[in-house]
């Protein structure tokens, strides 16, 4: 298959990771009182994002790699 | 339980993650040119995909929700479901057994049985396990839905028909590659969507040391989940209390467990369901499918910190409700039957003098209760009434509290809209890998087993590329069907399940003799495989748990309890050694047979089917860690330290 499963799975947690990163920012800090008073969504969307472009940079690595090239 | 209430960005992420799903359905569309691509993936998946859809194939219904909840039942003896009840098979699975299954060539677990012994053996497993995986995606469908009805308030329909056919789309479109590629991003999806939850809750908990603790006041309560006290390490020492089953929280003993589940059970599971098998099937290569379960091994290995963690935290939670404010949420049935004894004030009464009416009109009433809470529609008296007993059972009846609701009420506890989006996602994900493993497995053993074997041979591949898909809408048909019957007549399901586990049962025995004794016959085969399964059922049908009913639990061939061959503690106990005696049975008897019966496959026919003529895999020039061998080495050295670390 010429579909590298990284590519769907890195932009998927990038999307993912922003809008959360983004929600965190703009959010009422009192809704993280449950969560013992840390802003997990900004927090976690950012993990999600280096995870997602990590994903996508080795996607686009082993694309680029000798036996992957014509 | 209140209704979870999401926000527009738990939407938006539930949004985006099924978007990227049916996406990748869409990309793969255009490589479904022949039936091997449909059905094999073509065999061009590289192992860390096949090892992750391996273990994610397996993360249906029963991990996320059913593991949390033993793990507030049992404490960490849960974790012997996977360090002893799952690593072992699966590096057994790698090392042995894929160079058959995969070296044969054959496209399915029916059709190397095929191979190996006789057609009469391939039927028998393929109409057993077509039958049993559509029913298996049924439930798993009526669970989510249910789930989702309860905690989020969905229509029962909407979920059902919703799951249903974004499973449709993704398979039909781009097959058994579709299915492995969203189960690898279902596994990611559900690692990143529980570990946040695991943290925060372990934090709160005061860290491990201050859990042990709180979990040891829980072990010497009378009234903790195993109605009994216990020493005080009983929630949190896996192998120290097992000797008598009575002094652990989950009522079996060594001998069943490590017989039982850690060989009969988890080996007939990882090494001959085609399930899961069928994702290492689609490797890339020898070496990459013998990697594969050796590949799932490691983070199976770890699952216990996402799914069994959480159960322990809950319960520690539950018993410090005072500072906390956290409560497990009560079983509706015993909520209701208390609330209706209430109601009629017959609160305090012997349940056994009541007379033919009194016992009609309680469970007419418990019954009414019932509906009332499930379905939210309660008066403000009837609120209080249930509050009050919600609170009496919280506190002195945890045997009665409804575990399997713990994920949910450490979701709405804990998480803000936002995260609380992403792990709804990640368990709408984690049923959904279950269901298109179903569905997937399905479409294959009816296609090569059963359509083109005895219906249809001899077609040109397009044929069975088009019969693929057909039958891909017709799986997710039944399974819908399946899924209205559970709801419908739940021990019609029951039932079935306990059908299908006496034909698993025997079948690793059949495996295990196939593949490592060159004289085991088809007739051998087929009439080991019949006296396993009758012996599970003549087991079932002679012994009982204790404290249960004659029926669906057991002791149907004795008539009454009192009469049963052999009481068990709980009725874990009691399929444990079902296993083991169906095992031996079909092992005795496949044997016998074959040496009473000529074996009519040549040294020829058997050749890549049985270890003693098939040439050993040499990995030479292969670095260590991308050997087979090694790797289940160190799996297996991780697994053991695991187990002593949590003696």
């Amino acid at each position: 298959m010429n579909l590298d499963v990284r590519y769907p799975i890195g932009l998927l947690f990038s999307v993912v990771g922003v809008m959360m990163a983004v929600f965190g920012l703009l959010s009422d800090p009192a809704i993280y009182q449950r969560s013992l008073g840390v802003n997990v969504n900004l927090w976690w969307g950012l993990v999600l994002l280096v995870f997602g472009l990590l994903m996508l940079f080795l996607a686009w690595r082993g694309g680029q790699s000798p036996d992957k090239k014509p | 339980m209140q209704t979870i209430l999401l926000g527009p960005i738990d939407y938006g992420i539930l949004v985006v993650y099924f978007a990227f799903v049916l996406g990748i359905g869409w990309a793969l569309k255009r490589y479904m040119k022949t039936s091997s691509d449909f059905f094999l993936s073509g065999r061009s998946i590289p192992a860390w995909v096949c090892g992750l859809a391996f273990l994610s194939a397996n993360l249906g219904a029963q991990e996320v929700i059913g593991m949390a909840a033993c793990g507030a039942k049992y404490g960490i003896m849960t974790s012997h479901f996977y360090w002893v009840g799952a690593i072992p098979a699966m590096v057994f699975v790698g090392i042995f057994m894929m160079p058959f299954y995969y070296g044969s060539k054959a496209r399915s677990v029916p059709e190397y049985l095929k191979l190996r012994f006789d057609e009469k053996t391939r039927a028998f497993n393929a109409i057993s396990f077509a039958v049993m995986t559509v029913f298996s995606s049924g439930i798993s469908m009526h669970v989510l839905a249910r789930l989702l009805e309860q905690i989020l308030g969905f229509e029962y329909n909407m979920c059902i028909w919703v799951s249903a056919t974004i499973v449709l789309v993704y398979i039909f479109l781009g097959g058994l590659t579709s299915a492995i590629y969203n189960e690898v991003l279902q596994f990611f999806m559900i690692v990143l969507g529980f570990f946040p939850l695991v943290m925060i809750g372990l934090k709160q908990a005061g860290g491990w040391g201050s859990l042990v603790k709180t979990l040891s006041t829980v072990a010497t309560d009378p009234g903790n989940p195993a109605g009994r006290a216990l020493s005080s390490g009983a929630w949190t020492e896996s192998w120290q209390h097992i000797a008598n089953p009575m002094a652990n929280p989950m009522g079996v003993e060594w001998f069943g467990m490590v017989m039982g589940l850690g060989f009969v059970l988890s080996f007939g599971y990882w090494c001959t369901d085609f399930l899961v098998v069928q994702r290492a099937m689609a490797a890339n290569s020898m070496s990459a499918a013998r990697r594969t379960p050796l590949i799932a091994a490691v983070p199976k290995m770890i699952f216990p910190l996402l799914v069994i963690l959480p159960g322990m935290v809950a319960i520690a939670l539950h018993y410090n409700f005072d500072q906390t404010k956290f409560r497990i949420p009560c079983d509706p049935k015993a909520l209701a039957e208390k609330a209706a004894l209430d109601q009629l004030h017959w609160v305090g009464m012997d349940a056994k003098q009541f007379t033919e009416a009194q016992k009609k009109q309680l469970a007419e009433t418990r019954q009414d209760i019932q509906t009332k809470i499930e379905t939210r529609k309660m008066d403000d008296a009837l609120k209080a009434m249930v509050a009050k007993w919600e609170a009496e059972i919280g506190k002195n009846d945890k045997q009665h509290l409804d575990y399997n609701m713990v994920i949910p009420a450490l979701l709405q506890y804990y998480l803000p809209s936002g995260l609380l989006g992403l792990c709804l996602t990640a368990l709408m994900a984690s049923f959904m890998s279950g269901m298109a493993g179903n569905v997937t497995a399905f479409n294959t053993v009816w296609t090569y087993d059963i359509y083109q074997s005895y219906i249809r041979p001899g077609q040109p591949d397009r044929h069975y590329l088009h019969m693929g898909h057909i039958i891909t809408v017709v799986g997710i048909v039944i399974s819908v069907a399946c899924a209205y019957v559970a709801k419908g007549f739940n021990n019609i399901m029951d039932m079935l399940q306990l059908v299908f586990g006496f034909v698993n049962a025997p079948l690793f025995a059949t495996f295990l003799l196939g593949m490592f004794w060159r004289r085991a016959t088809g007739h051998g085969a087929f009439w080991g495989l019949v006296a396993g399964t009758v012996a599970a059922a003549l087991h079932h049908g002679l012994t009982l748990p204790a404290g249960a009913a004659v029926g669906i639990k057991g002791g149907w061939l004795i008539g009454e309890a009192a009469k049963a061959c052999h009481v068990y503690p709980v009725d874990m106990a009691q399929n444990f050694w079902a296993a083991i005696y169906a095992w031996t049975s079909c092992f005795v008897v496949t044997i016998g047979v074959s040496l009473l019966t000529p074996q009519n496959k040549s040294a020829e026919d058997l050749r890549g089917l049985v270890y003693s003529l098939t040439p050993k895999q040499t990995e030479a020039g292969v670095p260590w860690f991308k050997q087979p061998a090694a790797l289940g080495v160190v799996v297996m050295l991780a697994a053991i330290v695991l187990n002593i670390i949590f003696w």
